[in-house]
């Protein structure tokens, strides 16, 4: 059980620079997601948490311990690997074993024929075959000790690595995409395992994806990364609703959040697309700044005219209870995509003209740097234009 | 017969319901066809191989069995089969067993001693920054060279007065020998000659063995405790060079059985009978002495033994290290 304190990491590969200043508190028991692309930097974040690469800069405490420079076996930390990192000729049994043999036994005492000569060898030796098979138990896999990771599929080999972590009750757990060579169907089982898993231990974890479906899922909160630099901390709702970056909010939400350009007219409207929305900008009048609107946000107007946008439909997908629709509007180059209940929104056919209304608490401001401008939204008070609304 | 059915489907064979009939027919007469146009294009492929191996491998071998079998001498008119007489003279022959058991120990020299320098170069370069390439050519340099000219530059450096060895030994007060003349040494001297040119072949396939191995084992292996170069030796490093280990042990055992040009050129075999190998006792017996039928013998058994430790080995190399 511990805390983790990342203060102010940087990391360099020659004359690329992969981490900028990286500060991060993760509480006791937390479960906290690093999420970004590929080549973000989460990994090697993750990789300098374990002592597996050195930083630049910046220091690393572990439990309230400054853990610099010392070795990953000294962090009292466990990982588990994209890979698995299993020992190929090693059976599960002796796989999930290792760290309890490297940490309880000397050097003498593992020695091939000699060790077992050792006073103390058998006992100590039987105990770590207790704990492991207790282990290995507890998340299924008894049956399967006597099997090398070749015999196993990527859903055994998978708990076999979570198995080899847990043996050694760490304090803090790394996982570096560890669902992410499995079938889409075992994913969200092992998802539910590994959540499952943290609730049980009650241990910090530290969990990286590119997955935002997992990080949302799994986490207390998510650590958005991009281009080296943290973004966002905060739990998984608020970096969706609430994100501080454009990038964040791009980053996040599928279908992907509609970014439309708009132009402050004065206080209270904004133009855009044709149209003219009710909304609080903290902007000068003629201030360009880009307004984003998640999917589900839009609602079917029956009729166009102020607060609503008009479009004609591109293409329109059938998601069972909801309908994604794209809708191609004046003065944009992509299209804008709606989120419409389906039985709300019969018979819309391509090519069709539609209105749809923006509910205005939903619509996030961005400055032109992506710097998200927050608003005061004056509850009670309808800041759209008021039509008759015949969906939602 | 199937080739009369075939020909009756096909489209030029005047039926009045050809076009009702024969649909199914010609559709098999055109998957024969095509069967049998595959089989000869196979052939063509395969044939001018197939005839090089009939001609310069499988003869030859059947030659050498019948041979065996006889009592001729190279280049007799003449020849009587005599049975298994000449296998029973070699395996009575002092000589012979004298043979067999220099190959044995020259290949018990040659293979450790190529195995584990080979590996500890190998972990070495792998494990310094700077140089690899120059390292790794200078240790692959013996295998590329002509070991015939090798031989005669070991054979300078081994003469018993002027030789770079001896002067080097006596000037720093060490006894000097004269290597290839002196029953005690000229084996080992020719196993460390057979380990100086096999060793970069080894190193070079250690290396690419190392870099195969996932860095993620390395990094799973430290976070497991497993973190002083000893326990990554034993956990990941050695268990992961399994295979190529087990290949490099087949080619550098055969690659040692088949030792004769050091021989040759260095020691023929002397002095008595100290240096000499199979290969070598198969090449005086049939060639110098011209005893043809009992080096046929020799060869015959020489052959039994590479093959059967081809064998063993593939099968242990299937079994053991395939972690599968």
């Amino acid at each position: 059980m511990a805390s983790v304190l990342i203060d102010g990491i940087d990391k360099n590969y020659g004359p690329t620079s992969v981490l900028r200043g990286v500060s991060l508190s993760i509480a006791d028991g937390e479960f906290l997601t690093l999420l970004g692309p590929s080549g973000c930097g989460k990994s090697t974040l993750l990789r300098i948490l374990a002592g597996l690469e050195v930083q630049d800069a910046g220091s690393i405490s572990i439990g309230e311990r400054a853990v610099d420079g010392r070795r990953p076996k000294r962090r009292d930390v466990a990982m588990v690997f994209q890979s698995y990192a299993l020992y190929p000729h090693m059976t599960v049994a002796s796989n999930m074993a290792l760290p309890l043999r490297m940490s309880r036994l000397s050097a003498f005492q593992r020695l091939p024929l000699l060790g077992h000569l050792l006073p103390g060898t058998a006992r100590t030796a039987a105990e770590i075959e207790v704990e492991v098979t207790r282990t290995a138990k507890s998340l299924g896999i008894g049956h399967l000790m006597a099997r090398k990771p070749g015999q196993l599929s990527g859903g055994q080999r998978q708990r076999v690595a979570v198995g080899r972590a847990m043996v050694r009750h760490p304090a803090v757990f790394l996982m570096d995409e560890p669902l992410s060579n499995l079938d889409a169907k075992l994913r969200v089982q092992m998802r539910a395992e590994i959540k499952e898993l943290h609730q049980r231990l009650g241990v910090t974890f530290v969990y990286v994806t590119h997955d935002q479906a997992e990080a949302m899922t799994l986490s207390d909160r998510v650590a958005v990364m991009l281009d080296g630099e943290l973004l966002q901390v905060d739990p998984p709702q608020d970096i969706y609703a609430d994100p501080d970056d454009r990038r964040v909010a791009e980053f996040i939400g599928s279908p992907k959040i509609n970014m439309l350009e708009g132009v402050v007219r004065e206080r209270g409207l904004i133009d855009l697309a044709g149209s003219t929305l009710t909304i609080e900008a903290d902007a000068l009048p003629g201030a360009p700044l880009t307004l984003g609107i998640r999917p589900e946000a839009f609602y079917l107007v029956d009729y166009g005219g102020p607060g609503a946008l008009t479009g004609s439909v591109r293409m329109i997908e059938h998601m069972g209870s909801d309908l994604f629709v794209h809708l191609d509007l004046a003065g944009l180059d992509h299209p804008l995509i709606a989120r419409l209940l389906a039985e709300r929104a019969p018979h819309i056919v391509p090519g069709q003209t539609l209105h749809v209304g923006v509910r205005p608490d939903r619509v996030l401001l961005f400055a032109g740097d992506g710097r998200r401008l927050r608003r005061k939204v004056e509850s009670g008070r309808a800041s759209v234009t008021p039509i008759r609304e015949i969906a939602r | 017969m199937s080739e009369p059915l075939a020909l009756s489907g096909a489209p030029d064979e005047p039926s009045p319901t050809r076009g009702v009939r024969t649909f199914p027919t010609a559709a098999a007469s055109l998957g024969r066809r095509r069967a049998f146009t595959e089989a000869m294009a196979a052939w063509t492929l395969a044939g001018p191989a197939v005839c090089f191996l009939l001609v310069l491998f499988f003869l030859p071998v059947i030659g050498v069995f019948v041979i065996a079998l006889t009592d001729w001498q190279f280049g007799a008119r003449t020849l009587s089969f005599v049975g298994l007489a000449n296998f029973r003279e070699v395996f009575a022959d002092d000589g012979f067993r004298t043979s067999l058991l220099n190959t044995v120990i020259y290949v018990l020299i040659v293979v450790p001693g190529t195995l584990i320098p080979g590996l500890l170069i190998a972990l070495l370069i792998e494990s310094g920054k700077s140089c690899r390439s120059f390292y790794r050519a200078i240790h692959f340099l013996p295998f590329m060279a002509t070991l015939t000219a090798m031989a005669i530059a070991w054979e300078a450096l081994l003469h018993p007065t002027i030789g770079l060895v001896n002067q080097t030994l006596a000037a720093i007060g060490l006894p000097t020998a004269n290597w290839l003349r002196d029953e005690n040494t000229a084996l080992p001297v020719l196993a460390v000659i057979g380990v100086w040119q096999n060793l970069g072949y080894a190193m070079v396939l250690f290396l690419a063995g190392l870099k195969s191995i996932p860095q993620d084992l390395y990094d799973a292996a430290d976070v497991d405790g497993a973190d002083l170069w000893l326990d990554q030796l034993r956990t990941v490093t050695l268990p992961m060079l399994g295979p190529v280990s087990m290949f490099i042990v087949i080619v550098i055992a055969l690659r040692a059985f088949e030792a004769f040009d050091t021989i040759q050129i260095l020691t023929q075999g002397g002095p008595g009978h100290a240096s000499e190998v199979l290969l070598y006792t198969l090449y005086r017996e049939s060639f110098v002495y011209l005893r043809t039928g009992y080096g046929a013998a020799v060869a015959v058994v020489f052959l039994a033994i590479v093959v059967t430790l081809t064998l063993v080995q593939a099968r242990l190399m299937d079994r053991k290290v395939h972690y599968q």
